[in-house]
Parts: C-alpha cells; structure tokens; sequence
C-alpha cells in the first residue's frame, strides 16, 4: 500500500461509514412513510392492534412504573442533596415533579420500552421473515406492513403517552415517599409543592415525547425485523440494532423535541 | 398459462436461474425436478412476486406480473412453502383459514372454521388438530397444515414446494391423490417441485429439469424415461455418476 493509500483509507473508511449511515436513514424514513400510509388505506386490522395495545401498554406497565418509582426517590434525594447548598431545599417537591414529567418520565419510561418491546418485535417479525412467514402472508393477500408493522407503530404511538402519565405519577409518588420518610417533608406541604408550581405544559410536553418514542419504538422493531438477513444469526443481530437505533433515536429525538419546546 | 422468459437471478456472485424459458398450460400439472440448491423455490417465488428477478419476463395468462395489480394477482394463487412457513401465534384452523377470516373473502367464523377442518381432513389430519398450536405438530403434519391453507381458498393456480417431503409413504400417497384430485377435478394449475420420483409420476402432467440455472429438458412425463437425455437419466435413476456432479 502506498503512503498516499494509507493516509486516505481511514478517511475512505470514515465517508463510507457516514455514506452507510445516509442511506439507512432514508430506508428508515421510507419505511415509515410507508407504514403511515397504510393508516388511510383499508382494511385496518383491529384485532392485531389490540393484540400489540396489550402487549407493548399492558404488560409494559410493572416495568416503566418500577422505574419511576426509584427514580422519583432518587431524584428527590439529590435535589435535596443539591438544594441545601443554596439552603433551597424546599424546591425538592416541584422540581422532582419538573424534572419527572418534562424529562425523565418519557425518557427513562421510553429507554425502558424499546428494550422490552423493539427487542421483542424485531425477534417476531425477524424469526417470521427467515421462516418464510412473511412471504407467506403475502401470497395470502395480506399486506405485511399493514398486518404487523401499522397496528404495532400505532399502539405503541398510543400506548406509551399513556404509560408516561403512569411513570410521571409513580415517579412523583415516589419522590414523596423518600421526601415524607427521609427528608422530613409535612406531606400536605409536599403535595401543595408539587401542585403549585407544575403546569399543564409541562406535563403535555412529556406526553408529546412519549408518543414521538412510541412511534420510534414499535417503527425499529419492525423495520429491523423486517430487514432481518437468515438464520438465528440474522434475527439476533436485527433484535440488537433495533434496540441500539431505538434508543439512540429517543435520545437524539428528546434533545430535539426539548429544543423545540424550548424556544417556543 | 404461465410463462417464463429468460429469467436470471443472481444473490452476489451465486447466479441461481441463467435464464430460465418454460410454459405450463393452462388446468396441468407442472412438476419441476433438479439437485438440491439449483433454485428451483426461488423459480416459483420469482412467479409470485416474492423475489424479484434481475432480468427476464414472467406472464401469467397474458400479462406480464410486474404490471398486474397485486392483490387480484395474489388472490388467484396458493402456495405451500418449504418450510410450512405456518403463522406460529395462530392455531393451526385460523392458518388454514386465514383468507377466510380477513381481507375480502371474509365469513362468519364458524364456516370459516367448518371449512378449514374439512381441508384438514383432506390432507389426512383429525379435526382435534385444529385447535393447537403449528408448534405443537411433527414437521410433516405441519406440512399438510400448509398444504391444507394453500387450497383452503380454492385457488386456481397452486404451487407446492416438496409437499411430501418428511411424509410417511402412506401419507405421501395421500398427498398425490389430493394433488392429483385438485388438477382434474378443480381444474387447478398446478406446479410442483419434488424429489421424490413415485410423486413425479402420481403428480405430473409435464416434466421440467432444472439445471445449471437452465431448463435442462422438459416434455410430458410419459416421455421422461426414454428422453435420452443425459441429465435426466442420471437424475431419475439416482446415479452418483454421470453429468452432474455430485458435489455443487
Ligand atoms: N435469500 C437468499 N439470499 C441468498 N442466497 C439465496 C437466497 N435464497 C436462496 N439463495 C440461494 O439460491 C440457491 C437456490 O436456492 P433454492 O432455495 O431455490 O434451492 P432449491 O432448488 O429449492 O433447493 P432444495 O431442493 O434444497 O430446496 C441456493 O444456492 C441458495 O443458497
Ligand atoms: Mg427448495
């Protein structure tokens, strides 16, 4: 290899990674065209959407709500930690309830949904795709982003505002809990804290996120899935990106949407 | 009728069909034979649409399957896959209606249900099948649970990839019989692929080889002992030697 060749092919290496990376955010942004598409045309499968409302809210609901709780604790005792420096720690009950609804309820809440559910929607659809099942539905007349990836994209849209709006409550709840019994808060002071100073925005902002994961959550799984190469080898590793670019996604989308909220 | 014309599909470097030519008449039963891995299961999905050719024409009864609207194309076939390739999260009935049961040809459940444990009756299955789980059943009754969706809907043209495949030889009679029943008396096209040779001549009206990417030698199945070809010899009589060399 020449010393020009050498000098050049991490920069080679580096353009086709950013090249990579371009083309799989357009595939990305197709395939979800593509599924909201098919939001306006029929037939819409009401038992597959209520079967994945079920999975992806339901039964995600031990999860997100534990989470919450123990955050909620923790974060009282840092603001506390963090307050009695400025002597303001009688800020711990609306900033717990801030720093809950406006950010980590949707984003703990949404970190802790794809790993449980773009996991296990990508391994579905995946193991569905190199055991034929896919093509399958297709000779059956079935349009395979209308039967598996729409009604799971649109639950999950659906499902997590509403599993943020539990997390928010637990998470506050939680934060109560730790400033009654560790902090020595009068619990009605606490409670009127919390109510006084949170507003309607913040708590609809966090609900915005949550439906924006929602929808980033259930679309990896799928696209993921859907892409997956053969064997257990191609499932598993469509099972790992979709939780990787999911959670990059919900990280990347909640500085954006932050931003936007922000300045508005 | 279905015809291909010099269809070519290659996965990197691997060029599975070379440029394929074959007609199956209208209401006959197409057999295709060939080694294991010639790319007779992607010939039949190229025809469904399932894998796109890199170059050649398919046509189906006049028109050209890249044009045809998809849904009305789809809705006149049935396939059975290699695999079963069953939805594992339904029981073994809603697989065998699954047409029946959305899109379309919806009905009320029970006639739908009705239907689906008569189609398991055809291929040999009880009607204390339909409620379980694919993954509960042998591999070959999950075969004849797939075989058993393919002609639920009465298609007209059906595919049948390795439908005895991993079946007892009673079962495999079984199987040609209902093959057989669906081309004369549904007046069905039928295309198939097997290697097993009884099957070839219970099933066939016509015979094809593929080989080396190529349609090495097809005529009626009558002819296929006396074609004098090479290939063809070797293959139905099973040598480990001759033209095609045992290690592909
Ligand atoms: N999705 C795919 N990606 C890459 N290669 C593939 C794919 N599908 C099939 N092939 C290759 O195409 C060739 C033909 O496969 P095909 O399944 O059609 O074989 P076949 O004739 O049906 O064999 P068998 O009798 O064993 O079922 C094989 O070499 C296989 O490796
Ligand atoms: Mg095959």
């Amino acid at each position: 290899m020449s010393a020009l060749s050498l000098l050049l092919s991490p920069l080679a290496r580096l353009g086709a990674a950013v090249l990579g990376l371009c083309a799989a955010t357009g595939r990305i942004a197709i395939f979800a065209g593509q599924t909201v598409s098919h939001l306006a045309r029929p037939p819409f499968y009401t038992r597959e959407f209520l079967h994945a409302l079920f999975q992806i809210g339901w039964l995600s609901l031990p999860v997100v709500g534990l989470t919450a709780l123990f955050t909620g604790g923790a974060l009282a005792l840092q603001i506390y930690a963090g307050g009695a420096r400025f002597n303001a720690e009688a800020v711990v009950p609306s900033i717990v309830a801030i720093g809950m609804v406006r950010e980590l309820g949707p984003v703990l809440g949404g970190l802790m949904v794809a790993a449980r559910v773009a996991s296990s929607i990508a391994a579905e659809i995946g193991t569905m795709k190199v055991t034929e099942q896919i093509d399958a539905l297709t000779t059956l007349s079935t349009h395979p982003m209308k039967y598996l990836t729409l009604p799971r994209v649109l639950a999950a849209t659906l499902a997590v505002p509403v599993l943020v709006a539990v997390g928010d409550a637990i998470g506050i709840m939680g934060g109560y809990l730790v400033g009654i019994a560790r902090l020595d808060f009068n619990s009605a002071a606490y409670l009127r804290n919390t109510v006084d100073f949170l507003e309607p925005w913040d708590v609809t902002s966090g609900l915005i996120k949550g439906a924006a994961f929602g929808f980033i959550i259930a679309l990896m799984g799928c696209y993921y899935g859907m892409n997956s190469a053969r064997g257990a080898q191609g499932v598993g590793r469509a099972t790992k990106a979709a939780v990787v670019a999911a959670s990059v996604m919900i990280l990347a989308a909640n500085y954006l949407l932050t931003e936007v909220f922000f300045s508005a | 009728m279905i015809e291909l014309h010099d269809v070519h599909k290659a996965f990197g470097a691997n060029r599975v069909l070379r440029g394929v030519n074959l007609t199956i008449p209208k209401g006959e039963s197409m057999v295709i034979i060939g080694g294991s891995g010639t790319g007779k299961s992607i010939a039949l999905k190229s025809i469904l649409g399932l894998v796109k050719p890199d170059q050649g024409q398919i046509i189906v009864d006049g028109q050209d399957v890249d044009k045809a609207d998809r849904d009305a194309f789809l809705a006149r076939f049935g396939m059975l896959f290699q695999g079963g390739a069953l939805f594992d999260s339904l029981p073994v009935w809603q697989n065998v209606a699954f047409r029946l049961t959305r899109g379309t040809l919806k009905r009320p459940k029970s006639e739908a249900r009705e239907i689906a444990i008569e189609k398991l009756r055809r291929v040999g299955l009880k009607p204390d099948v339909a409620d379980r789980f694919p993954a509960e059943l042998s591999g070959g009754m999950q075969k004849r649970v797939g075989l058993a969706r393919a002609i639920a809907a009465e298609p007209e043209i059906i595919f049948f990839d390795e439908p005895t495949t991993g079946l007892d030889p009673i079962m495999s009679g079984v199987i040609n019989d209902l093959i057989r029943e669906i081309v004369v008396e549904m007046g069905a096209t039928a295309m198939t692929i097997t290697h097993d040779m009884s099957s070839v001549r219970a099933i066939a009206d016509r015979v094809a080889m593929l080989h080396d990417g190529v349609i090495k030698w097809t005529g009626p199945v009558a002819e296929m002992d006396a074609s004098g070809d090479p290939y063809l010899d070797q293959f139905i009589h099973g040598r480990a030697t001759g033209p095609i060399e045992a290690v592909r």
